[in-house]
């Protein structure tokens, strides 16, 4: 980036960032510092709402399957976006536009609308079902199993991984794997030993968003799952809103928001700046 | 690259993936002109009965309109505070900038239960449960972190001396803005206010929390039909969305490569 001279126009760059944070504290610390307090408050103060989480069987049931779905998500998403985002990064710009359109296209329709149609295919009369039988398998049951909100959370949180590798793979100069090849190496190994490095920044920025969106997915598993394959988003709803326990509802919350941010603080070291969040928009 | 069976077997394989991603969307589309009250796929009869339904049912073309509004509200405020906010962090020297930034990307990683139960729990203490300014609120915080995004990708190509140019010729602050600054990061303002509709307009998980029965959303409106029945009117709704936004984007790129090439 060029020096930028001391601009005359526009001084004080503080107080222009003030009316976003004074929204920030508004509408998400105070809230998020009122579920903190309610956790730690009500019904009595003192620890006991997380003394119950931790010793209530299905609270922790719930809180292991939902880090196993967005683990299950988050290595379905790396399998099918690493290919991908490869063979964008790779391909003439006419295909590529239409690479993109495909990864865009998701997001055309709401995402409640969405999962409608993931209920469409997935449901025991549904398109994959038949598809199914038609090829000689047996029925599966998908809609309200775990198998089904993977399946339906993977298309939702695909993009998400596609974007921030295609960003990093981009960037990879492939005369590198051409002078690996022209001095021998075999193809494989030139994979693993130079791209495959090169490309881990995306890697670990896509897992690292595609895992923390997962952890807070609240729709999908909601109408795609049954109630064994609920997740600890709809766990603090039924509290707040069903059993009006707040304390308990907000010990939830907390439990979900340290989970949620030390994974992101665990992974930002080895995300490349640049890279976070935006997806590498430069 | 001289290997083709690799090559053919990433080309099957991507072409799966476009496949997997695209289906969902478009299966929608023929939903939504079912002869009955069923979501079987493929659909039995033809009917414009759900649209109908749609554009006739006060439910429906209600909060319809209620989204619009809400989502027109925060595309206005989220991308005035949000830009004021891009332009404060590429001025900002050292690490401030970067911290603030990370701050008020916050809102996109936060897990949306739990800011909902919260927003929820302090609008039920200031009466903004089901009010106009308890979603525009909400939205807008949900949205200023993609217009930050999108004005500061644009202003970190944008070259800042070309504003020091202008004062040193006599302009004014505010003129250097409207004649310099602001034509030149104003597609990023522009995408950075259509993404913000599109968050509003799709917000889903804090509607539900502050909804009431006077005031309710589309998604919402949504979510509670495909709870209640198999209603295709949600298919019919979900062609719509498609339209426009198809509509909006082709526009866009035609507007956008105009755009570059001058």
């Amino acid at each position: 980036m060029p020096s930028k001279p001391a601009p005359r126009v526009l001084r004080g760059p503080l107080y222009l960032t003030l009316p976003a944070l004074a929204v920030l504290v508004l509408v998400m610390a105070v809230p998020l510092g009122v579920i903190v307090l309610r956790s730690f408050m009500e019904p009595q103060p003192g620890l006991a709402n997380y003394v119950w989480f931790f010793q209530t069987k299905v609270n922790i049931t719930v809180l292991l399957r939902t880090f196993s779905i967005a683990f299950w998500v988050t290595l379905c998403c790396v399998l099918a976006a690493y290919p991908y985002a490869f063979a964008m990064s790779v391909v003439g710009p006419r295909l590529r536009l239409a690479m993109i359109m495909c990864v865009l296209v998701p997001f055309w329709v709401s995402g409640v609308v969405r999962t409608l149609a993931w209920v469409i295919l997935l449901q025991d009369s549904g398109v994959i079902n038949r598809l199914l039988l038609s090829m000689g398998f047996e029925k599966v049951r998908l809609i309200r199993t775990q198998l089904g909100v993977t399946i339906g959370m993977t298309q939702v949180l695909l993009p998400f991984m596609i974007m921030p590798l295609y960003a990093v793979m981009r960037g990879i100069d492939l005369r590198l794997l051409q002078a690996a090849r022209s001095l021998g190496a075999h193809p494989v190994k030139t994979f693993l030993q130079i791209y495959l490095p090169l490309s881990l920044p995306g890697v670990f920025a896509g897992v690292t968003i595609v895992f923390i969106l997962a952890l807070g997915f609240y729709i999908t598993p909601l109408l795609l799952g049954g109630p064994q394959s609920t997740m600890l988003s709809t766990l603090i709803q039924q509290q707040v809103l069903s059993l009006l326990n707040w304390g308990r509802g907000g010990a939830m919350g907390v439990v979900l928001l340290i989970a949620t941010f030390g994974i992101l603080a665990i992974a930002s070291p080895f995300m490349k700046r640049k890279y976070q969040m935006s997806g590498g928009s430069k | 690259m001289k290997l083709n069976v690799p090559r053919l077997l990433l080309r099957l394989t991507c072409l799966l993936i476009a496949i997997w991603l695209v289906a969902p969307t478009l299966i929608v589309i023929p939903m939504s002109f079912a002869g009955q009250k069923s979501l079987a796929f493929p659909p039995k009869g033809f009917s414009l009965q759900w649209y109908e339904n749609f554009f006739t049912n006060p439910q429906w073309i209600g909060s319809l309109i209620v989204s619009a509004k809400v989502a027109l509200m925060v595309a206005v405020v989220a991308t005035i505070i949000g830009t004021m906010a891009a332009i404060g962090i590429e001025r900002m020297k050292g690490s401030a900038a970067g911290i603030i930034r990370a701050v008020l990307i916050t809102p996109m990683i936060v897990p949306g239960v739990v800011l909902a139960v919260g927003i929820y729990a302090v609008y039920l203490d200031t009466r903004l449960v089901g009010t106009w300014t308890g979603y525009v609120l909400a939205h807008t915080l949900l949205a200023i972190p993609f217009v930050v995004i999108a004005v500061g990708a644009n202003l970190a190509v944008f070259d800042a001396r070309l504003e020091t140019a202008a004062a040193s010729l006599g302009a004014s602050r505010l003129t250097t803005f409207f004649t310099i600054t602001l034509p030149l990061i104003l597609p990023g303002i522009l995408s950075g206010s259509l993404f913000a509709f599109v968050t509003s307009f799709d917000e889903v998980i804090v509607s539900l929390f502050i909804t009431s029965p006077q005031l309710k959303t589309l998604p919402v409106q949504i979510y509670s039909s495909m709870t209640r029945d198999a209603d295709p009117t949600v298919a019919a709704v979900g062609s719509l969305i498609f339209l426009a936004t198809s509509l909006i984007i082709g526009l866009g790129l035609i507007f956008g490569m105009r755009g570059r090439k001058a």
